[in-house]
Parts: structure tokens; C-alpha cells; sequence
């Protein structure tokens, strides 16, 4: 009888840490999608203020050496 | 004194004059620093005082001729170029061909922070009154080099005690600057000075230091700096002038920069430390740590052992942790606690993923921003994109700056809120001599004929002569030895005759 209780047991045990493994899984890619999603908004957002013409505006910042 | 003592920060700002590259930047500061002091200050402006400058003195003991000198050493001979003292005990000037704001003297890396970020809302206004009708608007950049070989500095000042050895100092904080770019780097675009090879790298100023020791700023420029202006009793004190630092946008960032900076100081004064961390071929070594953002670099030290960036920090780290431990225990004050706590906890994220720092870091901020960008679009890293990027990181307009876009998205911390920072643009410290200075220009404009960091010069009535208060000690002038008097004195002429009687 112990054993009989204890294989189910056991069984549910491991479909709970495989119910648990997987809904980590999940929330591992949800959170994944979820800085996806941020870092994209925040692209979006540096896009808009990015300055428009990249190589001219890097090849006229231009400095006088100081300390 | 463990993370307190007197020191401060100057920052020389980039400047770019839009639509006109080649406008000369030397015109461009005056205009803006000009345009500051008519639009934000009172009626009369004091001059600076330059008696007690000396940039010639060495600290090694001999003093550099004149004529063997470079034209850019020599800061003391005003060139009629614009140069003012600011209500908050700040300097805001032109240095070479860069504005240039120098806080007040604080006590502690906190109100070291507090003061440099104020620094930036006054450049930020002097650009905003300095943008009239008919002239073009200028913008500043709070970093350190043009990707074209020029390089500026943002330096540190750190009073210490005359009577440690100078070699003591050399050999215990240059390995130290060698490592704690890992920790207050501000990142880069580009290898080389100018920038010819292509990747990121760790600080903007690795790449301009050629020699370990020396007396030079502007060229052939040493890890540790030797020039010796105490701006205080020469018998008692020097100022540690450290040029190796990068400007930083992020207050973490400055925060442990002064702070693990001045906790390895106290230690040095105090003969602490034994043993000898030196890695070998310093310059070089410099350099190899900041071109590996993965800090994976080996540096090597004389027996032949090898360590990483991170690990030298940490040997430094547990000397202090050791050394106030023991010396302080528990009366140890609230900001060595601090800076020893995020300093172990940002060790330990760079030694695991560099990318977890990216809240607090202006190198890895700067680095994971860059690494979107190149995912996103498949961007090379001599992409024009990328080094725009890393030039706007910098860029103080907070509508133009994405660094001011991070702190916006909530992205990066912060250890002020936003007024005590304005506040700071005006109000000087209360417990250095910064105090003294800054109220009197406050209250009396129209009786102080010049200023410098260690005089306050009276025009008073009924005196011919120009009365000169010198303000010799960091320590004294502060709101608990003259606040009262101040407050009561309601002439710059009854100030001078309560402090003279």
C-alpha cells in the first residue's frame, strides 16, 4: 500500500516539477518577449531623437584638444 | 576620514556650434560663458584671482621653467578670456578651446555628484541664453574625445597630506586607475586616438595616456599627474589633480568613482596598505583593459601572476572593506557604507554578466544600447550610427540626450532628485570654504573685485586699497563658523569689519 501510495505520489510529484519546469520555461519567454518588446520601445524612442544624417553629423563634431 | 575629505571635479565640455563645424570653439565659450555670467548672476562680475596659481609646480619638488613650458600649461596668465565665479562656489571659465565648470569643494562623493550634475544644468543654461537671435546655437557634449585624436579631460581633485610620500602614492593608485575604469568608464566608439580601428571599449581616455608620471595635461599625459597647487597650506596639504577619469553622465557611476578613489587615498595616508598590487607595463595595460568590454583581460604583475580588471578591484576592495572594518567598525558613516556596498555589488555583476550593471554604468549603459542597435539593424562597428550614438549619449539637452532618454524610460538610476540638483546650481556647500565664497558673491556682488579658491578681494568704501581675505583652509568659511555673521552682516563693509575686528 505504501508503495502504491507512493508511486502515485511520486508521479504527481515529477508532473508537478514538470508542470513547474514548463510554466518556468514560460515565464522565461515571456520575460524574454517581454525585454524584446521593451528594448524595442526603447529603439523607438531613440530613433525619434536620433540626429538625421549620422556620417555628417560624426564627421563634423569635431574638437580642440584640452587637458 | 574614510570616503570624506575635500575634493571636487572639473569637466571641460565638447562644443559644437551647429552648422558651422569649423567655428572656433575658443569664440563659442566665451560667448556661452559671457552669455552665463550677464544672464544669471548679479550686476558686477569678480574677476578670478590668480596669485595663488601655480601649474608649473611639480609635486616631485622643482618647479618647470616658463620657456620649456607648452603654451597650453599656461593656465595663470588670463588671456582676457571669460572666466567667472558662480553663487554656488563653482568656477565656470574657458580652458583651452572648451567651457569648463569646476565644483565647489565638497566633503563627500555625494555632494561631489550633486555639484557635478549641477555643473551640467548651468552649461546647459549657459547655452540657452547664449542662443540669441542671429547666432547659432551651441551644444555641449560631457564627454572626452572627437574620435579624431583630440582628447579633454574631466579631471578630480583630492586634497591629501603633505607629509605622504609622493612614491607611496604612485605605487598603490596606479594600479588602481589601471583597474577602476571597469567600474567608472564611460565607453567608446573607436580604438586608437583616432579612432582608425573599429569596436568599443571601456573609457574615452585610455587610449591619451602615454606615460606613467608626469606634469603634462594636455600632451604626453601621465596616469598620475603630478602637478602641485595645493590651493591650501603647501606646508600641510597637496591636491592629487587625477586627469585618467572619464566624464561621467551616470551618478553611480561618479558616485564610486570619488568614492572607491577616495577610501583607496585614506588608505595610502594612513600606510595601510602592504602589499604591492603593481601590474607590470602600466600604460599598455590601461589600454588592454579597456579595449575587452568582456573583462576578460589578463593583466600580468612582476612575479609572472596574472589577474583581470575586476579581480585587482577586488583586492582593493577587500583591503578596504579590512581596513574600515577595523578602523571604523561600527561608527563607520553612511556614505563608506554606501560606497563599499554598491561597490561589492557591481564587482560582483561584472564579474558575472557586465549586462547587469546596465541600470547603473556608463560604459555598459552606452555598450548595451549599442548592442540593440547593432541586433536590430546588423549594424558594423564602424557603422556612422553606432559612433553618433555614443557622441549623443553625451549630448546635455535633455530632449537631444540619450543618456537624459535612458533616466527618462526609467532605465538608469539615480542618486538625486531633480531639485536638490537645481538647487545646487546656486547654493554653495555648507561645510567647506565653498560656503564663504559663494555667499558673499550671493549677497555682496557689488563689493568683491575677484575671487579664487583660496581668497575672497572686498572693493569696499572709505578703502583705497582692495582688502583681501584669504580663505587658506578648505575647512574653515562654512555655514557653522560664518553663517550667522553673514546673515547679520548686511554690508559687504560690516562683513569685513566683524571679520577683522
Amino acid at each position: 500500500m505504501a508503495q502504491e501510495h507512493k508511486q502515485p505520489r511520486k508521479s504527481s510529484e515529477s508532473e508537478e516539477q514538470v508542470e513547474e519546469a514548463t510554466a518556468s520555461t514560460d515565464a522565461v519567454t515571456e520575460r524574454k518577449e517581454q525585454l524584446d518588446e521593451d528594448i524595442d520601445a526603447i529603439l523607438d524612442e531613440i530613433d525619434d531623437v536620433l540626429e538625421t544624417n549620422a556620417e555628417d553629423f560624426v564627421k563634423s563634431f569635431i574638437q580642440k584638444g584640452g587637458q | 576620514m574614510s570616503v570624506r575629505r575635500i575634493m571636487g571635479t572639473e569637466t571641460e565640455f565638447g562644443i559644437s556650434v551647429q552648422g558651422q563645424p569649423h567655428a572656433n570653439p575658443m569664440v563659442a565659450s566665451t560667448r556661452l560663458v559671457n552669455a552665463y555670467a550677464s544672464a544669471a548672476l548679479h550686476v558686477r562680475r569678480a574677476r578670478w584671482d590668480f596669485e595663488e596659481e601655480s601649474p608649473l609646480r611639480d609635486a616631485r619638488g622643482f618647479d618647470m621653467s616658463r620657456d620649456v613650458a607648452d603654451a597650453s600649461q599656461l593656465t595663470d596668465e588670463d588671456m582676457g578670456l571669460a572666466n567667472v565665479i558662480l553663487t554656488n562656489g563653482a568656477r565656470l571659465y574657458v580652458d583651452h578651446a572648451h567651457p569648463e565648470y569646476s565644483t565647489p569643494e565638497c566633503t563627500n562623493p555625494l555632494d561631489v555628484v550633486r555639484w557635478d550634475k549641477a555643473g551640467e544644468q548651468v552649461a546647459l543654461d549657459a547655452c540657452r541664453f547664449a542662443s540669441v537671435s542671429g547666432e547659432p546655437d551651441i551644444v555641449l557634449y560631457k564627454n572626452n574625445t572627437d574620435n579624431k585624436g583630440a582628447s579633454y579631460g574631466a579631471h578630480e581633485n583630492y586634497l591629501m597630506k603633505r607629509s605622504t610620500p609622493f612614491g607611496e602614492i604612485v605605487r598603490h593608485l596606479t594600479p588602481f586607475f589601471v583597474s577602476r575604469q571597469v567600474v567608472c568608464g564611460a565607453g567608446r566608439v573607436g580604438i586608437g586616438q583616432d579612432g582608425r580601428e573599429h569596436g568599443f571599449q571601456v573609457s574615452q581616455r585610455a587610449d591619451y595616456f602615454e606615460v606613467e608620471v608626469g606634469l603634462e595635461t594636455t600632451l604626453k599625459r601621465p596616469i598620475i599627474n603630478t602637478r602641485d597647487e595645493p590651493h591650501a597650506d603647501p606646508e600641510k596639504y597637496r591636491r592629487l589633480h587625477v586627469i585618467i577619469g572619464d566624464a561621467n553622465l551616470s551618478e553611480v557611476s561618479t558616485f564610486l568613482k570619488v568614492g572607491t578613489t577616495a577610501l583607496v587615498l585614506d588608505m595610502i595616508e594612513d600606510r595601510f596598505i602592504q602589499s604591492d598590487l603593481t601590474v607590470t607595463r602600466a600604460v599598455a595595460s590601461l589600454r588592454a583593459v579597456s579595449h575587452d568590454p568582456t573583462l576578460t583581460h589578463l593583466l600580468e604583475r612582476p612575479d609572472g601572476q596574472t589577474l583581470t580588471a575586476v579581480e585587482l578591484q577586488w583586492e582593493y576592495f577587500n583591503l578596504a572593506k579590512k581596513y574600515v572594518d577595523q578602523k571604523y567598525g561600527d561608527d563607520a558613516d553612511d556614505q563608506t557604507l554606501q560606497v563599499m556596498a554598491r561597490w561589492e555589488s557591481v564587482l560582483n555583476r561584472l564579474e558575472r554578466d557586465p549586462m547587469e550593471c546596465a541600470q547603473e554604468l556608463d560604459w555598459v549603459a552606452k555598450l548595451k544600447l549599442l548592442q540593440s542597435y547593432r541586433d536590430r539593424d546588423g549594424l558594423d562597428w564602424d557603422d556612422a550610427k553606432l559612433h553618433l550614438i555614443d557622441l549623443q549619449y553625451a549630448d546635455l539637452r535633455p530632449e537631444k540626450g540619450l543618456y537624459h532618454r535612458l533616466v527618462r524610460l526609467g532605465r538608469m538610476e539615480r542618486l538625486l532628485d531633480e531639485t536638490t540638483i537645481t538647487a545646487a546650481m546656486h547654493e554653495p556647500p555648507e561645510d567647506t570654504r565653498a560656503y564663504f565664497r559663494g555667499r558673499c558673491l550671493d549677497k555682496y556682488p557689488d563689493s568683491i573685485a575677484a575671487a579664487s579658491w583660496d581668497s575672497v578681494i572686498f572693493d569696499l568704501p572709505g578703502h583705497d586699497s582692495l582688502q583681501r581675505v584669504p580663505t587658506i583652509d578648505p575647512r574653515r568659511g562654512t555655514k557653522a563658523h560664518v553663517g550667522e555673521l553673514i546673515d547679520s552682516s548686511d554690508t559687504a563693509l560690516a562683513l569685513f569689519s566683524a571679520l577683522t575686528r
